[in-house]
């Protein structure tokens, strides 16, 4: 199916603070092709998309689906169309067995027909060279698998378009493989994929023609052979590179891990020992619940080890409870922002307030006001200190989350901390760590993108399916060892190492 | 667009509320066959047109305030104390089982009065610890817990009314035998309401105002409501919080079942909570959690109970229509400020 949009315009919002997340966007996106749609966060992709797929409706301007006007309202209309969309976040059912998930949407009689159903979910399990039982909850799943599960849902309600939002963001190195190939069978067989992206590496080894979105304008677009440089003047309107490692200069040891045995329902972990400096930073890769988690939860004394010791400064703190943890200055933020970090419905001030030690029974509304304006102006966080915390951007979310930690910190836990945002954004934030950790704070974090772990860490430590490597030197490994390490791949040569380097 | 977010549009909106909420009230009365204008009247008139009659209006005013201003603590916390009926009960219960213990004493009658509001109050917050620990520790639904513990207070109520409370002779729904007069909470001569009991109702709304908008405890606990694991990563001690709001409201609610013994019934009867602590849920939506409206619309509320009694007599129609007016207002007035929400949002 032909794909054409005529003047789409969205606005959100009205007078100055409006936001135009799409303005008079026209484009053609031909059937049996890949077709990217690359943009930072907040260029305006995902609006645009849930335009396309329903969820939202434009303010002006037309969807034109093989040469027809269509008038799209609801995800129903969409679906009808034959367009299906696949969100950043599954919008799946996980307490469902993946069988009866997959008929969710299906037209059929009353009663389903479930042997029908299961023999159509494993001949497209077959084409595709997924594997995920029939039988299993919808929870059990890796984010991966979820997304297969998603996309053979759609195909079996007959979708002729598949957008994806964002679909690399939180799987593994070999899931996105098997996307990959499987939305390069796709195309082929003559659907029309649109690829939404903030991810060049991704873009640009799958998709045919790629659309550049910035700030709610389509500023061009691209075919192979990509010129990444341009794409990205395109993307930020400059030029931008990481820069270089910044390398940490250690201090005295902060936290040290003796003999450390975790477990929860599905994982058995044995952790070498492991002693932390002072302004150190960890980086730990591997595939969604390989865990990872567990281990940061553990650190963080919100999950008791079976086995072992955590040694924060000079105080065994094994076993005691999170409150403890955070006596003895030990932050944890964890990646979902809105749902576990900040209090939704809460201003900024209000947060200050209660992140700081507490100065008597009375609350100084004068003094919240000043702690949050002094800051926001250090972290550079759009608002103001009456701005409740929802209506902040992600890259702002982030960036009040770091605010509100407390000084000094003896050890920082974070879980994806760049998760969703943008480079700059991404960038500023690691400035700020890395400004942390030259107070002498060491720091812990997860992340799925192998280049930010490569980039910050001094050192990395790979899990795959309960086993942990031993730390790796970041500055002496490479992205293409650690996704080997991350599939299960290579461990034999990097144990070996370890004993020979001991 | 934007001007929707302005504070005139905000009253504006709820003026239309409360306008829908009497057209709706007006259809009925008009359904049933009763006078709309002479109904509202009757009620004006019987809610306010003599000192007595104003008189009553305290004397509802105080439990539904009491009941208030404990809910409003355990919304804060955002928690549904359904239970709160069951909480006053037990105050009721717990002063009347006090006063029974040390009528007899020679005890001053103030100090007895005294220990058993306190006794009350523990009740109250006995039955809310009982529904907290049923949702910190049994992992149910404050909303089932509260409502089961509700019934169970119910219960207990006649059990003691027809068994050992009973009244010399044969228990009745009209309740214990009442107690002396010197074991009343003092009132204004010729009136029925109690100045000491005004004045609790007053505190409490002041205290709980203060509580939740001016301390650390009340922001902590706005913290716990919105989001609890958030709270609980920032280092809020979350359980210890529910279950502290749950026993604040506790007092408060037992504090109300006190009153309605030493200040009005002067005996346990069978509905002594008389559906205040519904009333009092109610009035908490309507003002939208704001301690600060709580006391006027507490004591609107509690005209318009005043006011419907006239009505059956008068008119033949049942007092209950106050009730309707009462929940219309608040439907009314939540679908309007929803309403006005996604017209906000577009």
């Amino acid at each position: 199916m032909i794909i054409e949009t005529k003047g789409i315009s969205k606005t959100f919002g009205v007078g100055p603070s409006a936001v135009h997340a799409n303005v008079d966007i026209t484009l053609s996106i031909p059937a049996g092709m890949i077709y990217g749609i690359l943009g930072e966060n907040g260029a305006g992709k995902s609006t645009l998309m849930k335009i396309l797929s329903g969820y939202i409706q434009a303010d002006s301007g037309q969807i034109v689906l093989d040469g027809q006007t269509a008038t799209i309202h609801s995800p129903i209309d969409a679906i009808h169309y034959g367009i299906g969309m696949l969100h950043q976040d599954p919008l799946d059912f996980p307490p469902m067995l993946v069988i009866d998930n997959f008929m969710l949407g299906h037209h059929g009689s009353l009663i389903p027909d479930q042997v029908k159903a299961k023999t159509e979910l494993l001949n497209l399990e077959e084409r595709f060279g997924f594997s995920i039982a029939p039988e299993s909850y919808v929870d059990s799943l890796t984010v991966g698998e979820r997304q297969q599960l998603e996309i053979m849902r759609l195909l079996w309600m007959g979708v002729q378009v598949l957008i994806l939002d964002e679909p690399t963001t939180g799987i593994s190195a070999p899931q996105k493989e098997v996307l990959f190939s499987t939305l390069r069978r796709l195309a082929q067989d003559g659907k029309t994929i649109i690829f939404v992206s903030h991810k060049l590496e991704d873009v640009e080894i799958l998709c045919n023609k790629i659309a550049v979105l910035r700030q709610g304008f389509l500023v061009g677009g691209m075919q192979p052979p990509y010129d990444i440089n341009k794409l990205v003047e395109m993307m930020f309107n400059k030029a931008i590179s990481l820069g270089n490692r910044q390398p940490c200069t250690p201090g005295k040891v902060t936290f040290v891990i003796q003999a450390l045995e975790l477990e929860d329902y599905r994982l058995h972990i044995n952790l070498e020992n492991l002693e932390l400096r002072a302004g150190e930073v960890i980086g730990l890769a591997g595939m969604e619940g390989s865990g990872q988690g567990l281990f940061l939860r553990t650190c963080a004394g919100l999950v008791r080890p079976v086995g072992g010791k955590l040694i924060v400064g000079n105080n065994d703190l094994t076993g005691k409870p999170y409150q403890k943890f955070l006596e003895n200055n030990v932050a944890y933020l964890p990646s979902s922002r809105l749902e576990e970090g900040l209090v939704s419905g809460m201003t900024l001030a209000e947060h200050f307030l209660l992140a700081e030690e507490q100065k008597g029974y009375f609350l100084d509304i004068e003094y919240g006001r000043s702690l949050a304006m002094e800051r926001i102006s250090d972290f550079n966080i759009r608002g103001t200190p009456s701005t409740p915390v929802e209506s902040l951007s992600g890259g702002n979310q982030q960036r009040a989350l770091l605010a509100l930690l407390k000084t000094p910190l003896t050890l920082l836990l974070l879980e994806h901390p760049t998760r969703g945002l943008d480079i700059e954004s991404s960038i500023y934030i690691w400035r700020k760590l890395k400004e942390r950790c030259s107070q002498g704070t060491a720091i812990i974090f997860i992340s799925s993108d192998l280049e930010e772990i490569l980039q910050y860490s001094d050192r990395i430590l790979v899990f795959f399916s309960g086993r942990v490597s031993s730390s790796l030197e970041a500055s002496q490994t490479t992205v293409d060892q650690l996704g080997q390490l991350i599939g299960g791949k290579g461990w034999e040569a990097i144990m070996d190492e370890v004993k020979f380097n001991a | 667009m934007r001007k929707l977010s302005s504070t005139w549009w905000n009253i504006g909106f709820q003026l239309l509320g409360i306008l829908l909420a009497i057209l709706f009230t007006t259809l009925i009365l008009i359904f049933v066959g009763a006078p709309p204008l002479q109904t509202y009247w009757l009620i004006i008139k019987g809610a306010f047109s003599s000192l007595n009659s104003i008189s009553n209006d305290f004397v509802v005013w105080v439990p539904l305030i009491l009941a208030t201003s404990g809910v409003l603590i355990t919304f804060s916390a955002g928690l549904w104390n359904i239970g709160i009926e069951g909480q006053i009960t037990l105050g009721a219960i717990f002063t009347t089982g006090v006063l029974r213990l040390l009528q007899s004493t020679s005890l001053p009658p103030m100090l007895i009065i005294f220990i058993s509001i306190l006794a009350g109050m523990l009740g109250g917050a006995i039955w809310a610890a009982l529904a907290g620990a049923l949702k910190t520790f049994g992992g149910v639904n404050e909303i089932f817990g509260g409502l089961g513990l509700n019934f169970v207070a119910t219960a207990l109520t006649l059990w003691l009314i027809f068994g050992p409370w009973q009244r010399p002779g044969v228990g009745s729904m009209s309740g214990t035998e009442p107690f002396r007069e010197s074991l009343w909470l003092p009132q204004i001569p010729e009136l029925r309401i109690s100045l000491w009991s005004v004045f609790l109702g007053i505190l409490a709304v002041v205290v709980v105002y203060l509580l939740l908008r001016s301390t650390y405890f009340g922001l902590k606990l706005k913290a716990v409501g919105k989001n609890i694991r958030a709270a609980f990563f920032l280092g809020i001690p979350t359980w210890q919080y529910l279950m502290i709001s749950f026993i604040a409201c506790g007092l408060l609610a037992g504090l109300a079942g006190a009153v309605q013994v030493v200040a009005v019934y002067h005996r346990l009867i069978p509905s002594i909570s008389s559906g205040y602590g519904f009333l009092g849920l109610m009035v908490a939506m309507l003002v939208n959690y704001q301690a600060i409206w709580a006391a006027f619309i507490a004591f609107f509320y509690a005209s318009l109970n005043i006011g419907a009694i006239q009505l059956p007599i008068v008119l033949k129609l049942d007092s209950s229509i106050s009730g309707i007016l009462q929940g219309m207002l608040v439907l009314f007035v939540l679908i309007v400020d929803g309403i006005r929400q996604r017209l906000l949002k577009q």
